[in-house]
């Protein structure tokens, strides 16, 4: 019953997440722009697993391919096997300590980024930059930050 | 890692229906991906999409409007005066050019009514603001704070102070999107400005060059020469400033030559863009007025100039529309399209190779 009232959460962070990654930076600072769709819906696929599945990962990519002009479909793909790996090893996931917790999800987004650099191979697209290979190190480190926020939020709402 | 308590076998039908999901999720992006990459099937979706993305990318623009706000309203005095200096010295830089230009394009046209041949086109330009956001980084697209309602339509060709940016490839009411001269699914017919050699360049995904495959060894091509586009394919207007050729090199057969060429145009970050749209009065009257007398030549050399946008408004003339939400007056903009205008004329499009 608690979770009906803190139901505006749920998509004001993943709109956030959205309009985060369109932000303009300065072109030096691009390649390290972390995946902050990829962080907040691992937050909720976490927490919230009744509502957050693979569903709203296939439409979150969907929206977020819409917004940032991408292949349709790609960022689905990528997020619908973020979540499921999430799913799978949420039991041993949610009793990590942080850092440890930290460390998982910044594999998980390392994996993302291996596995849309096979896409882009597959599909005879260009590579990104190198550079763009420090971005999961970013996420990683944001990790816990954006982990507390979330769910100081979450909690607060509870009462 | 079994230091809780682990599932035993009653949640394997859950993971194997899990793993049913994922199968089923997965099949469908890659469906919609290989329907977007191959063809436009999905583009009214996308099309539609976007009309929903607007508020959105509206709110991603606000801190880059704001930014640039706050920087306006920051200026000191002294660095406003300077610019203002360095401004009117520019202006009065181009005002001779253009002048010179104008007596060139008047000697042009004087010339080509001798030959006979139709009369180009005016040019006409729209001054577009960009939004600033940034899209996939592995694709060159760009978004403008302008739409159909603006009068942006598909197709346009983009361009800067420095030579061609893109065109438009989507228009929603209120942005439209630029597919940039860079992006790998852009290809261009250019001509080599020294000696009219016709080329095609392709865009290769970054930002700061284009390609240039499948030369001639023996064409006469050479780094440094100027590349400007030739109005092969209607969709580009003859004349504009493509880049430099950077580098020419053999490739893998021996047999041609592979190129890299440094854009003309500022792609990676600018202000505004300027949208070209043909007038369409100032084509079919001459074409009216030429086409009996002169039978077929009406139409032959001049259909370059733009026969895939049809212009919708007709009566706008040869002045830049401003739009209003753009801060920048109107005046460092007018002489922009008079030398744009100018400049497309000086190299005859009719006369790719001159015949000795």
């Amino acid at each position: 019953m608690s979770r009906t009232r803190n139901g505006w959460l749920l998509p004001v962070s993943l709109l956030l997440a959205l309009l985060l990654g369109l932000l303009p930076l300065p072109t030096t600072l691009q390649p390290f722009r972390p995946y902050w769709l990829a962080l907040v819906l691992a937050f909720w696929v976490l927490e919230d697993e009744d509502r957050v599945g693979l569903g709203v990962a296939f439409l979150a990519g969907v929206l977020a391919d819409i917004a940032y002009g991408g292949l349709l479909g790609e960022q689905s793909l990528r997020l619908v096997v973020m979540a499921f790996i999430l799913q799978r090893f949420r039991n041993q996931l949610r009793f990590f300590p942080m850092p440890q917790q930290a460390l998982a999800v910044g594999g998980l987004l390392l994996n993302d980024r291996v596995i849309s650099a096979g896409l882009r191979l597959a599909l005879g697209e260009p590579q990104l930059p190198a550079g763009y290979w420090w971005a999961p190190l970013v996420g990683l480190l944001l990790w816990t930050p954006l982990f507390v926020l979330l769910d100081s939020l979450r909690r607060e709402r509870r009462g | 890692m079994p230091s809780y308590p682990g599932r035993s076998s009653a949640p394997r039908s859950g993971d194997v229906a899990g793993t049913l999901r994922l199968l089923a999720y997965l099949a469908a992006a890659i469906a919609l991906m290989v329907l977007d990459h191959r063809g436009g099937w999905l583009g009214q979706l996308r099309q539609q999409g976007e009309v929903v993305m607007q508020p959105v990318w509206w709110l991603a623009g606000l801190p880059g409007r704001i930014g640039d706000s706050a920087r306006g309203t920051a200026r000191t005095h002294g660095s406003l005066t300077e610019e203002n200096r360095t401004l009117r010295n520019a202006l009065l830089i181009s005002g001779a050019r253009v002048a010179r230009l104008q007596a060139a394009e008047d000697e042009n046209r004087r010339i080509r009514a001798l030959l006979g041949a139709a009369q180009r086109g005016g040019l006409d330009v729209q001054l577009v603001p960009i939004l600033d956001i940034d899209l996939d980084p592995s694709r060159q697209r760009l978004v403008l704070d302008g739409g159909s309602r603006d009068g942006v339509r598909l197709g346009q060709p983009v361009i800067d102070a420095g030579g061609v940016v893109g065109q438009i490839i989507a228009a929603t009411p209120t942005t439209s999107t630029v597919l940039l001269i860079t992006d790998p699914a852009h290809a261009m017919p250019v001509e080599v400005a020294r000696s009219g050699v016709r080329l095609i360049v392709y865009g290769n995904g970054r930002s700061d060059q284009l390609s240039l495959v499948n030369v001639p060894l023996s064409s006469d091509v050479k780094v440094g020469d100027r590349i400007v586009t030739s109005g092969l394919g209607g969709r580009f207007p003859g004349g504009f400033a493509v880049g430099t050729i950077a580098t020419l090199r053999p490739d893998d057969s021996r047999a041609f030559l592979i190129g890299e060429i440094r854009p003309a145009a500022r792609l990676d970050r600018g202000r505004d863009v300027l949208l070209l749209r043909q007038t369409a009065s100032a084509r079919p009257v001459p074409a009216a007025v030429a086409g009996p007398a002169q039978g077929p030549a009406g139409g032959t050399p001049g259909a370059d100039a733009g026969a895939i946008v049809p212009a919708p408004a007709t009566a706008i003339g040869a002045e830049a529309f401003v739009r209003p939400a753009a801060a920048a007056p109107p005046p460092p903009a007018a002489p922009v399209p008079s030398a744009q205008a100018a400049s497309p004329s000086a190299p005859a499009p009719s006369a790719p190779e001159p015949t000795p």
